[in-house]
């Protein structure tokens, strides 16, 4: 087997003869045991750019790839203080200010009197805050998921890979990619091999 | 609780019911019957969405776009003509519009319950029914939704329920329960949209992975986002999961609150009570978790999944049943009580009233079906009895529309002055309404059936026994935990 790194596949040549560039080795392990047993040993190797695919978050993989906690919930926190103050200023504008400020058009609030309660009543907009703060809380939690993880994302080499589709199914892989710097192709898959891999096989970035 | 080593045939499977409902000394009863591989369950539950479904599905499908288009027919008609159309009078302005309303918020919060108070606790089982379960949520939230805008009379100015800038300089009353209801209601519908569609994503990429058809291919490729399984993606997953369940808690706890503000903030007698915010959640869990038994019964059964929605799902839910109910009951005897001791003349003739005056039989379909027909529970052989269960989830339906109807309709017909009473008769646009909303939910809801996946796979593979694994080295936590704390490998 040759070395191959993405800067050493030729796009110049014509496309029936140039292999398609790499995009790293994939190893199919059968159980969860198996799997976090090579995530450690990948992860001791100091393979940097690699990754787990698995069809259901097995327990303890993250750690045992070293994955540094996400810092989800601090910015959580921060959506969700944010919709509680966004929701006591708009309470507080529309039902108990008077001046006028631009929002989409100019507008100003419209202070009155309802069942002999304060301008700013406080207790009788708590519903609304707690909704607002939960609600922007949710969606935080959700979009910056999705953000911090890179999706969507509709198109991928790996999913271009007939084998990896049974990575949502009963399959577990582990991917190292090729721009790892540790990344030499032959090395690399008999490392991956070497760790009970039931197939080793190359990904290409199609 | 017997694991049979070979089930009678493959074509069978998932259509016999097995007994898992014994509690066997020093083994964790498994929730995943007669299935020894992920592929299985993959395959389980993928199934149904990769195959023609069963005739009964075209019935009901036929049957619920009916009622749908008759929802439509009616909705229409009230638009062009008026609220004139239904039987409100002056004083029963609130009758069958925000009973409807109630009744499927209500619905809604089993969902909610089973996929984030369920998680919280870490009671596993809720993994083989909260994707459907939150999509009964979802569908029930929507029918809740129509109600209120259909009933405000001039629905083009719905809008005006949001604090929209315009130049009219008009905000909405912030200080109004009924203003805080369109603010608990959407986020409800919202996160719980949400929470539904990011459990999905995984399951959406299963299916997207097996799809043959091209058409198939691009559908669940687009919708599952380009998800991977990827572990590093999983972890922010399980994070982004885990907080999402801390705020649907007390969101669900929240919305039936704000729901029996639109009663107990008002001077009404029979609506002016401290009771009504912990009463209403648990009449919500009590309806919802029936609603759950009342589409788990048929589902499990024509798709074929009695494996994964184990009778030990079941007579867990109407475990649930039977405590929410005597929660209500409770409530019910607590509001006659406080009536008494109160003291209060008009208070006391509401509910009085309500037992014995024009809308009797109302108060006393809801008691039995509330209050006694779920005490049968109480026995196991009654629990785990797919039919009777079945009936009597019903009856719980038909008790909870009651107790809303009850609530609202003979508290508004006989208030303080005898001279401005009147009685509320439904007109055929009325029940039209109410049949037609059954129409578009169970219309989403066999949708769902068809074309998603209809049980959480990755949750129910994480809480099968060889998902946890014992690798033979020193790791960051005891994988031996007897509790089982941290052992599924959803939680975090």
């Amino acid at each position: 087997m040759t070395t191959l790194t993405p800067t050493s596949s030729a796009h110049e040549t014509p496309a029936k003869a140039a292999p398609a560039p790499l995009y790293g080795v994939m190893a199919e392990f059968v159980t969860p045991e198996a799997i976090t047993k090579a995530a450690i040993a990948v992860h001791a190797a100091g393979y940097r750019f690699w990754d787990c695919h698995v069809p259901f978050p097995v327990h303890g993989l993250d750690k045992a790839m070293g994955v540094k906690r996400t810092i989800l919930p601090f910015l959580v926190f921060g959506a969700g203080l944010t919709g509680m103050i966004l929701a006591f200023c708009l309470q507080a504008f529309t039902n108990a200010a008077s001046f006028s400020l631009w929002a989409l058009v100019w507008v100003s609030g419209y202070p009155f009197l309802i069942s002999g309660k304060p301008m700013m009543s406080i207790p009788a907009w708590i519903p609304v805050i707690f909704e607002f703060t939960v609600l922007l809380s949710a969606l935080a939690a959700a979009g910056l998921m999705l953000g911090l993880n890179h999706l969507p994302r509709l198109s991928h080499p790996l999913l271009s890979n007939n084998r990896f589709r049974r990575a949502t199914d009963d399959r577990f892989f582990v991917v190292i990619e090729a721009r790892d710097p540790k990344f030499l192709r032959s090395k690399t898959e008999a490392f991956l091999a070497s760790l009970g891999a039931t197939h080793v096989e190359a990904v290409e970035d199609r | 609780m017997k694991i049979m080593s070979n089930s009678s045939s493959n074509s069978m499977r998932g259509f016999i019911d097995t007994d898992n409902t014994e509690q066997p000394v020093g083994t964790r009863v498994p929730l995943v019957l007669h299935m020894k591989s992920f592929g299985e369950v993959t395959h389980q539950v993928c199934r149904v969405a990769e195959t023609k479904p069963p005739l009964a599905w075209y019935v009901a499908f036929a049957v619920s776009l009916s009622m749908l288009a008759f929802l439509g027919f009616c909705v229409t008609y009230l638009i062009f003509t008026g609220v004139g159309v239904w039987g409100l009078n002056n004083p029963v302005m609130w009758a069958y519009d925000i009973t409807n309303f109630v009744f499927w918020v209500g619905i809604g919060h089993a969902g909610t319950l089973i996929s984030a108070i369920l998680f919280l606790f870490r009671q596993k089982w809720r993994t083989g029914i909260n994707r459907f379960a939150e999509a009964m949520t979802i569908f029930a939230v929507i029918c809740a939704g129509l109600f209120p805008g259909i009933h405000i009379g001039r629905v083009w100015l719905a809008y005006w329920l949001f604090p929209i800038p315009n130049s009219m300089d008009m905000w909405p009353q912030f200080r109004s329960p009924l203003l805080w209801d369109v603010f608990a209601v959407g986020t409800y519908f919202t996160v719980s949209l949400v929470f539904w569609y990011i459990g999905m994503i995984p399951d959406l990429a299963t299916l997207r992975d097996r799809a043959t058809g091209k058409f198939q291919q691009f559908a669940y490729g687009l919708a599952s986002i380009g998800w991977r399984g990827s572990m590093r993606h999983w972890h922010r997953y399980e994070v982004a999961y885990l907080l999402l369940a801390a705020l649907a808690t007390p969101l669900v706890l929240s919305v039936h609150s704000v729901v029996s503000f639109d009663f107990a903030v008002s001077q009404l007698p029979g609506w002016h009570s401290t009771i009504f915010p912990p009463y209403f959640v648990a009449g919500a869990i009590f309806s919802g978790f029936a609603m759950v038994v009342s589409l788990a019964v048929p589902a499990r059964q024509l798709f074929g999944l009695k494996d994964l929605i184990t009778l030990r799902h079941l007579d867990n839910m109407n475990k649930i049943i039977l405590v929410t109910g005597c929660m209500v009951g409770y409530a019910y005897s607590m509001e006659f009580f406080i009536a008494w001791y109160s003291g209060a003349l008009y208070e006391k003739f509401a509910f009085i009233n309500r037992a014995f005056g024009q809308y009797w039989w109302a108060y006393w379909i809801m008691v039995s079906c509330n209050v006694i027909t779920p005490q049968l529970f109480w026995f196991k052989a009654i629990r785990i009895s797919v039919p009777l269960m079945f009936v009597l989830s019903i009856f719980v339906n038909v008790g909870m529309w009651f107790e809303r109807f009850v609530i609202i309709v003979t508290s508004l017909a006989n208030d303080f002055l005898p001279s401005s009473w009147d009685q509320f008769v439904p007109t055929w646009v009325d029940i039209g309404t109410m049949v037609g909303a059954f129409g578009l939910f169970g219309t989403c809801f066999l949708l769902f059936c068809r074309y998603l996946p209809m049980i959480a796979i990755a949750e129910v593979k994480a809480v099968m026994p060889q998902a946890n694994p014992h690798p033979h080295h020193d790791h960051a936590h005891d994988p031996h935990d007897p509790q089982g704390a941290g052992a599924a490998g959803v939680k975090r």
